[in-house]
């Protein structure tokens, strides 16, 4: 008894999201097999995103916006790769080679802000977002083509300066997505997708099982006692933030790869937003965050996503209703928990009594 | 005589502009146990985190002075370059992960590793943990102190005297080590783990390894100090050989007038009073290490009620349990209510006080000033302190004067009211946690490791006030790992032993009684029969 209340409390969040979900399914009534279908595309496209939170969480950085950072090291790097017209399995391969080095140099820009901004690494990281966002945007849509001489018909028209608002992926789409897929009725399941986010998560499990990540994870306790026994927390953090924005780089261009188109100037927004979300609705928090959660969260999140329109239309009659609470879903889940994490962190005394109460 | 292993010449440090060290030598030898007392705010802590390379002390402003170890001068600015010059510290503070299992917080950063196949490109961080290799080499650490706790648990939820051996262990785990400093290792330790605790450290020195020892108990300094250092207000008053002191004169010194050393405070034989305020029965508590299995206890109105036992029988937790802070099972009612179990708001509400043995943990926001941590509890439980309206606004006034008349009765060593706690000296945030359940005005209090990290000076002090405050009808159930201190002010003395009520004593029982007790054996088995005390 005692053990079924313990695992309701601890995983209340997606165990609510489960039950909102089944209703959306129940009202929604979608075939099952269209169902299946989406989740499988949604799941292959995102779950390397959401996996790529985990790490800064742990080290103690907080769901962290950086990865937008990364995004946009993975999408100027397919935009070069457009360019230079690289093409298939090899072309993606030499992309997520090209944008590494710049994931790297965001990363520890990123990590060396958050380090002057300890305990409100969230909201600063949002906030780089919005200005990376702001360069990303000043270079690509006014620079290119005028400061900088960049003639490529597919990318640019030649009377206007800056790339065009969609560039097509065509020579990389489904390059990942497509070496081996196996048919499972309307579905077709791109089994080396979901091996390379399977060999992710198995790398971050095994990660935290090295001198490095056990490092982090001190770090993330307790910054002041990690750097009483002697570990350089401020450069572990950096490096944490180096690894996500690294790997949501390798991300956003699986994801891309999967769209097939990219949105030159919006695909990148709102990663960040929805790996948090999906994320906290795995049940992970701002300190803690464990592969598991990550997986269930994106599950829930974008069963969510595909259900909603159906469902507001089954049950207020609009579609649009549907589609305003997803968007609502995934803001509020995140300032819900914001919210929590705050409220806790401020009355300590009584958080650390009721924890020990339910340790 | 070969170079002395540490030296440290005309150090001085302030604080904002606050002087807290002014021209301080010191000067250890290999292989010698160098003590360092001083009143609470002297400045001990301050030296040893100097010399340790602390944040606190590199963030405000560095400090001015020499420090040379093995004779070559050098200026750590990180733990982690002391660490590396083989100086291990046991801070005052816990330095232990709470997440974390006792067998990682004892290699913590100093984990074994086997290469992997990554490892060999990447470099040694990227080495797989050898958990087996640490658990073992925990396990040997644990060994040699006695200790027979899991190296696998958490360390979250551990009971305090635990984890100072986790501490202790974690240090004589490393190699490298030769100069150890132990930041009052022994507050939360009964006399006797104490003693094991003292000849460890003796065996560390004659293994070659220099030990700066701080304590507040004057008898271990005479017991294993080869030296011995006094400070006063920053200043250094005296320092010579063992033999060079009496335990009075050291108080003197210290304190800077004479200091009535233990004895009993209360002295006059009370009436033993007829009702019943709080009646335990069956109660059994789940805390790590300290379990409690089923105690029967009564307490009396107006009673000064003392739990004695060695650490890891149970007697934190009984305190805890009927606060509502572990989980419990059985019944407790106080008078005549039942208290809800495992509820620490209700506790409050039934006018239940608390002094936690967990200051930090459960005591203080150290980030918040003297006199909000002061009246946090009545604010919260009592909506005391607050304007009278429908807001709820805090009456600052009427804060501040009772926070400065606290600091004054507690004798709290500080800037004043507004400064923050996490900045007063270990002893004086203790005395802050004492001042909150005073303000509380309970009916019934119970104190757990009360004079924890209080001088020689303040501790008499501290108890007075307990046994004051029990005379205008408050009932006390004083929970210490000092016998002499239960002794000294209570009016019965429960001993638990193997989280079971051993026995209840008298505080002038002769001490075989409690010898026995606390091995577990009844007075009856052994010939001497149950005195009327209950
Ligand atoms: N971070 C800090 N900021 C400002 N003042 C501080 C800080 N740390 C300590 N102090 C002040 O320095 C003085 C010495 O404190 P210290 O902690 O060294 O005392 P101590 O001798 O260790 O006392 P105790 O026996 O109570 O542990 C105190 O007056 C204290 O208020
Ligand atoms: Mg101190």
């Amino acid at each position: 008894m005692s053990h079924v209340k313990k695992f309701v409390a601890r995983n209340a969040v997606p165990i609510l999201f489960a039950i909102v979900c089944l209703l959306g399914v129940y009202y929604a009534k979608m075939p099952g097999q269209f169902l299946f279908m989406e989740i499988v595309k949604r799941m292959a496209r995102n779950s390397f995103l959401v996996l790529s939170l985990i790490i800064p969480v742990v080290a103690g950085m907080g769901l962290n916006f950086g990865i937008v950072l990364g995004a946009l090291a993975g999408q100027i790097a397919l935009i070069l790769s457009t360019h230079w017209e690289w093409a298939g399995i090899g072309g993606l391969a030499l992309t997520a080679l090209l944008a590494t080095p710049m994931a790297v140099v965001f990363g520890m820009l990123a990590g060396t802000v958050l380090n002057k901004a300890k305990g409100r690494e969230m909201i600063t990281s949002m906030v780089m977002g919005f200005f990376a966002n702001g360069i990303y945007q000043f270079v690509f849509l006014f620079l290119v083509g005028t400061v900088i001489p960049f003639e490529n018909e597919a990318l640019r028209i030649s009377t206007s300066p800056g790339l065009r608002n969609t560039v097509n992926l065509s020579r990389i789409r489904g390059a990942l997505d497509n070496i081996w897929t196996i048919q499972y009725g309307f579905t077709k399941i791109p089994i080396v997708t979901f091996l390379i986010i399977a060999l992710l998560a198995i790398a971050i499990w095994a990660f935290f099982k090295t001198k490095l990540g056990q490092d982090f994870r001190a770090v993330g306790q307790d910054r002041h006692i990690a750097g009483v026994a002697g570990i350089q927390t401020d450069r572990n953090r950096v490096l944490a933030i180096v690894f996500s924005t690294v790997l949501a780089a390798w991300g956003q261009i699986i994801f891309l790869q999967n769209i097939g188109t990219l949105n030159t100037y919006n695909s990148h927004e709102q990663v960040g937003t929805f790996a948090i979300a999906a994320l906290l609705i795995g049940g992970a928090s701002v300190t803690r965050a464990t592969i598991g959660q990550a997986l269930m969260g994106t599950f829930l999140f974008h069963l969510l996503f595909v259900v909603s329109p159906s469902a507001g239309q089954a049950i207020f009659g609009s579609a649009q209703v549907g589609e305003y609470f997803r968007v609502f879903v995934a803001y509020g889940i995140i300032a819900i928990s914001l919210a929590l994490h705050a409220w806790r962190s401020k009355s300590l005394v009584k958080a650390s009594m009721e924890e020990d109460v339910s340790a | 005589m070969s170079v002395p292993v540490l030296e440290m010449k005309a150090i001085s440090k302030s604080f904002y502009g606050n002087q807290v060290l002014n021209n301080i030598n010191l000067t250890v030898n290999k292989g010698e146990i160098h003590c360092l007392v001083g009143e609470n705010g002297a400045g001990k802590s301050t030296l040893m985190n100097i010399l340790f390379g602390m944040s606190v002390i590199t963030d405000t402003g560095g400090y001015d002075g020499d420090i040379l170890i093995n004779g070559s001068s050098v200026a750590f600015n990180s733990p982690k370059a002391a660490i590396e010059a083989g100086i291990g510290m046991v801070h005052q503070e816990f330095m232990l992960l709470p997440g974390f299992t006792v067998t990682e917080n004892i290699k913590l950063n100093r984990e074994d590793t086997k290469p992997n196949v990554f490892s060999r490109v990447l470099g040694r961080k990227m080495e797989t943990l050898n958990r087996k290799k640490m658990a073992s080499d925990a396990r040997s650490a644990l060994d040699k102190l006695g200790m027979s706790i899991d190296e696998w648990v958490p360390v979250a939820g551990l009971p305090v005297g635990y984890l100072q051996f986790v501490e202790i262990a974690r240090e004589i785990d490393k190699e490298n080590l030769q100069l150890l400093v132990l930041d009052e290792p022994t507050a939360v330790l009964t006399e006797s783990e104490a003693e094991q605790f003292l000849t460890v450290v003796q065996r560390l020195a004659d293994s070659g390894i220099s030990i700066l020892f701080i304590t507040h108990r004057l008898d271990e300094v005479m017991a294993v100090a080869n030296h011995i250092t006094i400070l006063k207000d920053g200043e250094l008053v005296r320092s010579g050989r063992t033999g060079e002191f009496t335990i009075a004169q050291m108080a003197e010194l210290m304190v800077g007038r004479k200091v009535e050393t233990s004895g009993r405070i209360s002295s006059e034989k009370r009436e033993k009073a007829k009702t019943k305020v709080l009646e335990v029965r069956d109660l059994a508590v789940d805390m790590p290490g300290e379990r409690l299995r089923g105690i029967d206890l009564d307490v009396y109105e107006g009673e000064i009620l003392g739990i004695g036992g060695l650490a890891g029988h149970g007697k934190i937790a009984l305190a805890n349990g009927v606060m509502g802070l572990y989980t419990s099972r059985g019944q407790v009612r106080y008078q005549g209510i039942d208290v809800p179990l495992n509820n620490p708001r209700e506790a409050l509400n039934l006018g239940l006080a608390f002094v936690s043995e967990d200051r930090r943990g459960v005591g203080l926001v150290l980030e918040d000033s003297i006199a909000n941590n002061i009246v946090l509890t009545s604010m919260q439980t009592q909506e005391k302190f607050l304007k009278p309206g429908p807001l709820k606004l805090k009456d600052q006034k009427q804060i501040t004067a009772h926070a400065l008349e606290s600091i004054e009765r507690f004798d709290i060593r500080c800037t004043g009211p507004e400064q923050i706690v996490r900045r007063l000296s270990g002893g004086n945030q203790q005395k802050v946690c004492i001042a909150r359940a005073f303000t509380q005005n309970p009916k019934l209090l119970f104190v757990s490791e009360p004079t924890r990290g209080i001088d020689v000076g303040a501790k008499s002090r501290v108890l007075e006030l307990i046994v004051e405050l029990n005379r205008m009808g408050v009932t006390v159930v004083i929970t210490s790992s000092e016998l002499a201190e239960l002794r000294s002010i209570s009016d019965r003395i429960a001993i638990i032993y193997e989280g079971k009520l051993s026995g209840i004593l008298a505080p002038d029982a002769p001490d075989v009684e409690y010898g026995l007790l606390m091995a577990g054996k009844s007075l009856e088995e052994v010939g001497i029969g149950e005195r009327q005390t209950n």
